[in-house]
């Protein structure tokens, strides 16, 4: 008896589905205690992509919003972390992360409410334009530093009574905390998609007309979840600002939006995981073109393997990397039945 | 300033506004018919730009009838390539959604870019002004305008009415119109709707490509030139309404002259302008100024 | 018995490891990271720095410090924003002991920072930002080249000299071209003569028509420019193309003039510019320099390629006090501050702030050449302003 609920008990815990993510954190903490400083560094920035990847998986994803300027978010909140922070000590996080994060909503606030005015390749060409128009913002005027860009003087620290409890400015702290926050970020967005207000956001991308008959005021639940979605973004926006210590207006340019746009559909658009797992494909593609041990004297041209990666993913692969063992047993079934 | 100055900016916006109406005609054509994002227009304005460079040569040793043959050359290699590309690639990208586009047009960009850099290198290069159109008009008593710019503005003007006769004239254009307003409808009365398609890329790719070797020797030649040009046109062509060729002179008229002023009045938020000056006009107007089908 | 006799070999076997490792650490190279732009408006620029950098240390037979140098290359594309992690990709990565760069000034305040938290070695063989050579100056952080100051404040002098009072300048919006400015307004503060106008546009665009206008409806007695690279050029022939230059002299440091002459022909010829360099210099080392330069590269050198030459000169005057053991970084730091560059320029010291203290020469375009006109200021020291060392 007591053995058959062993083994039942294996099964269901061999059965969960968390599985894969629960290893995955534990190799993303481990990381840095094996890896080349260079390498955690990579690491390090990948995961402040994730988490920007998983901001916009929100809109693109469960809400069907096509946005290509969401960079502009993440741009703002890096921005106002550096305007923000004073030059002399150091700033504490506890109210230098909120209030990047809030800067990044409210700009989204302002700027989803212009936005969603338009329908279909209309919004993807006027968040284009903000995102744009933010880029130039901040290039084009003394606001913060032009084209050259912004350093932070002192990265923040949260201090009690003058006790460093969490202090950003040593390596391993920050790539703790960034993880951290990456698995929050995950988390928030997880209960959010089985909440009622995810199934409404589900249910404006697949048929936006019938959620309105169905007495759901759309404007705001997609305004909403832009909003959102430029909060997180911040919170990504204010972790590359305190890594390097410094921002400027590329972070903003259209690149940026397409790059992470890239990284979803690479992932796989709809899954959470895929946004993650996207982002880590893309840095790992664009390192691995780079690589002058691979290429050789080609490696200065990075972009040619790049683009036509790009292209073969997106034609080959267009449900991303989540989709392909689906799309490997659906291969592999008519050569399983011929025999 | 004063009057004479304000013409001869008038003269400078005009010049930028044409220009920018032949890239953004090609991108509203292949927008608006195809219904194809095209992120790799900006592409072709390079190419074209640097085709210039590359035939430069050629230009110089027939001094007279150098650059009209360099121009025509690159027009119809530019149809050769926007046809075969069609063929190849975006026939492919008819049936996506807009996000596929966006992205596969996106590594398109990155392709092109690297072919130019292996071909022909990362440098800035300057092409010649061809000696006949060197000269300088004199313009008030302290500045002299160069007669290559009145040169351009003659030439994209021309091109602007020759588009407007096909279009409005002629059965290719009462095809283009037709698909632009109801495809199905279209391909149900006949006509060849997969020519068509190539036919109107390749005269986007070689209205871009033109426009590019047109202004190559007063914009200089540099890598990331495709950018700047890209985002603007899409700001022109959203202005003008998607499909609109009529929109998209209005609109880059509109362009030409928000930017040059706002350079010289307020040059630290001239950049935005153009973006509020969108805004402003798709609060107005969600479709743009001239709508289509 | 075999007891001691293993542990007879194994000690030898470890002293001879120990030698060995020594041994192989003596002989290996020196490795030094060029973080330069290869590609965009400056890759002209960066071609030449590498170059003149190479060329002194083929000239002491292949090392400095009596070892051999192994180069790591990063192209920057003088983008600010992409400068810490190129930084990292040398430092961290590929483990440079030294990092050679750049000519961007945004991104070399960039790199300037990362040197400062990561203690790395730093020799500047070009971008002029003042801040690292102010407020971010560091025992580690050398230039071989100037700081954007220094050109302008001597345009400035002469353009006061020559009677202007009247000046529009224009430049590109970035710390190199403010900075520019700031040093030419400086100078010509003294003579009474006064900028009216300061046109800027956007990092690396080049379409002035719109400004030229401005200038001729401002009617200024001489405009003041800052452009370098493909820039350079391009402004340089809009200016003549637009009949300003028959009426209004264009005044500006000899980056508007350097490695562009080829290109710019016709439209150059007559202005005057400042720089710590010119054609027609009376001193013997430029002569061997150039023989040397042209025989290698088959181009006649530039102030860029000067400079990357005098970068290699000061790091070696470092590495041979030390004999080439880049650890001992107080030694080598103390050795190249003292160090008296014979330069192709003319010999020039170093102020305490790591900057050249030297001439700034007038010079004048005939055909293809910047030639030598005068002295426009003698020893001029960068003012090194909110430096602490």
């Amino acid at each position: 008896m007591k053995f058959r609920r062993f083994a039942i008990l294996v099964r269901q815990t061999s059965a969960w589905r968390g599985w894969p993510l629960a290893v995955a954190v534990v190799v993303l903490a481990v990381f840095p205690h094996v890896g080349g400083d260079f390498y955690v560094d990579l690491v390090l920035t990948t995961m402040i992509l994730s988490i920007f990847a998983l901001s916009l998986e929100l809109l693109v994803g469960r809400t069907g919003l096509v946005s290509f300027g969401h960079a502009a978010f993440f741009g703002i909140a890096a921005y106002a972390t550096a305007l923000l922070s004073p030059s002399g000590a150091a700033p504490s996080h506890a109210w230098l992360l909120p209030a990047g994060v809030a800067t990044a909503a409210l700009a989204a606030a302002v700027i989803g409410a212009f936005c969603l005015r338009a329908r279909g390749v209309y919004f993807i060409m006027v968040t284009l334009a903000f995102a744009q128009m933010t880029y130039f913002v901040f290039h084009d005027t003394k606001l913060a530093g032009g084209s050259d860009g912004l350093y932070l003087n002192v990265k923040p620290a949260l201090t009690l009574d003058g006790i460093t409890i969490v202090d950003l400015r040593n390596p391993r702290t920050f790539y703790y905390a960034t993880l951290v926050l990456l698995v929050l970020v995950y988390a928030v967005l997880a209960a959010i998609g089985r909440s009622r207000f995810g199934h409404a956001l589900a249910g404006i991308r697949a048929n936006e007309q019938r959620m309105r008959a169905a007495g759901f005021s759309t404007y705001g639940y997609k305004l909403a979840a832009f909003t959102l979605a430029g909060a997180l973004a911040g919170i990504a926006g204010f972790l590359h600002a305190v890594k390097d210590g410094f921002v400027s207006p590329e972070i903003l340019a259209w690149h940026q939006s397409g790059a992470v746009l890239l990284m979803l559909i690479l992932g796989g658009i709809g899954t959470l995981r895929g946004a993650v797992l996207g982002a880590f494909a893309f840095v790992l593609m664009k390192e691995l073109f780079q690589s002058e041990a691979l290429f050789g004297a080609f490696a200065k041209h990075w972009q040619l393997p790049l683009g036509l990666a790009v292209i073969a993913c997106v034609a080959l692969m267009p449900n991303g990397i989540v989709a392909l063992p689906t799309q490997l047993r659906r291969f592999r079934a008519p050569l399983l039945n011929a025999g | 300033m004063d009057f004479a100055v304000f013409l001869v900016q008038c003269l400078n916006a005009v010049q930028y506004g044409l220009l920018l109406f032949l890239v953004a005609s090609g991108l509203t054509l292949i927008f608006g018919i195809l219904g194809v994002i095209n992120l790799a227009h900006g592409s072709f304005y390079m190419i074209g730009a640097y085709l210039a460079y590359a035939l430069a040569p050629l230009a110089a040793a027939h001094s007279g009838g150098g650059f009209p043959a360099a121009l025509a050359i690159g027009v119809v290699l530019s149809i050769v390539f926007g046809y075969v590309l069609e063929w190849v690639f975006v026939s492919y990208l008819y049936e996506r959604e807009h996000l596929q586009q966006v992205l596969m047009t996106y590594g398109l960009i990155l392709v092109f870019e690297e072919l130019r850099s292996i071909a022909l290198g990362d440098d800035v290069h300057g092409v010649a002004v061809p000696e006949w159109l060197a000269g300088s008009v004199p313009l008030g008593g302290v500045m002299t305008y160069p007669v290559y710019r009145l040169f351009m503005s003659g030439v994209c003007l021309l091109v602007a009415l020759a588009l407007y006769a096909v279009i409005a004239r002629t059965r290719v254009g009462m095809a283009i119109r037709a698909g632009a307003t109801n495809r199905e409808m279209a391909q149900a009365l006949g006509v060849d709707i997969r020519l068509l398609y190539r036919i109107v890329f390749a005269a986007g790719v070689a209205l871009a490509v033109f426009a590019g070797m047109l202004a190559a020797p007063v914009t200089s030649v540099y890598p990331g030139m495709g950018n700047q040009v890209l985002i603007v046109s899409f700001v022109v062509v959203v202005i003008g309404g998607i499909g609109s060729i009529r929109g998209a002179l209005l609109a880059s008229l509109l362009v030409g002259f928000v930017d040059t002023f706002g350079n010289v009045l307020v040059p630290q938020i001239a950049g935005v302008l153009v973006y509020v000056l969108m805004a402003a006009i798709l609060l107005w107007r969600p479709e743009g100024l001239f709508r289509t089908g | 018995m075999k007891h001691r006799r293993n542990t007879l070999a194994a000690a030898l076997v470890a002293g001879a490891l120990c030698v060995a490792t020594v041994g192989v650490h003596a002989q290996s190279k020196i490795k030094v990271g060029m973080m330069l732009p290869y590609t965009g408006t400056y890759a002209a620029l960066g071609t030449a720095i590498e170059n003149g950098f190479r060329l002194y240390v083929q000239q002491q037979g292949g090392k400095l410090g009596g070892r051999e140098i192994e180069y790591f290359k990063v192209d920057d594309e003088s983008e600010p924003s992409k400068a810490v992690d190129n930084m990292n990709k040398l430092i961290k990565r590929d483990n440079v002991d030294v990092v050679v760069g750049t000519v961007h000034s945004g991104v070399v305040m960039a790199m300037a920072k990362v040197a400062r938290d990561t203690n790395t070695l730093l020799v500047i063989p070009n971008a002029g930002a003042e801040a690292v050579t102010g407020p971010m100056c560091a025992p580690n952080i050398f230039r071989s080249s100037f700081s954007n100051w220094q050109p302008g404040y001597a345009m400035g002098k002469v353009a006061g000299e020559r009677g202007a009072k009247k000046v529009v300048t224009i430049t590109w919006k970035y710390a190199a071209g403010d900075e520019s400015v700031e040093g030419f307004k400086e100078g010509l503060k003294a003579s009474g003569g006064e900028v009216v106008k300061d046109l800027t546009l956007p990092f690396p665009n080049v379409e002035f028509q719109a400004l030229l206008t401005d200038i001729a409806a401002t009617k200024p007695d001489v405009v003041y420019a800052f452009f370098a690279g493909g820039g350079a050029v391009k402004f340089v022939k809009d200016y003549a193309a637009a009949g300003l230059n028959r009426t209004i002299p264009l005044y500006g440091p000899g980056f508007l003039t350097d490695g562009t002459l080829e290109a710019q022909g016709a439209s150059a010829q007559g202005m005057l510019t400042t720089l710590h360099y010119a054609d027609g210099l009376d001193n013997a080392k430029d002569k061997a320099f150039r023989a040397d330069y042209a025989k290698t590269y088959k181009v006649a050198p530039d102030v860029y390629a000067v400079q990357g030459y005098d970068a290699a000169q000061m790091l070696g005057a470092g590495l041979d006090a030390v004999k080439g053991d880049v650890s001992k970084r107080n030694e080598l730091v103390a050795a190249m501050e003292k160090a008296r560059i014979d330069s192709p320029r003319g010999a020039f010291t170093l102020s305490k702030a790591h900057n050249p203290v030297q001439d700034m020469y007038l010079r004048k375009v005939v055909g293809t050449e910047n030639r030598f006109e005068g002295v426009a200021a003698k020893a001029l020291a960068d003012p090194a302003r909110g430096c602490n060392m």
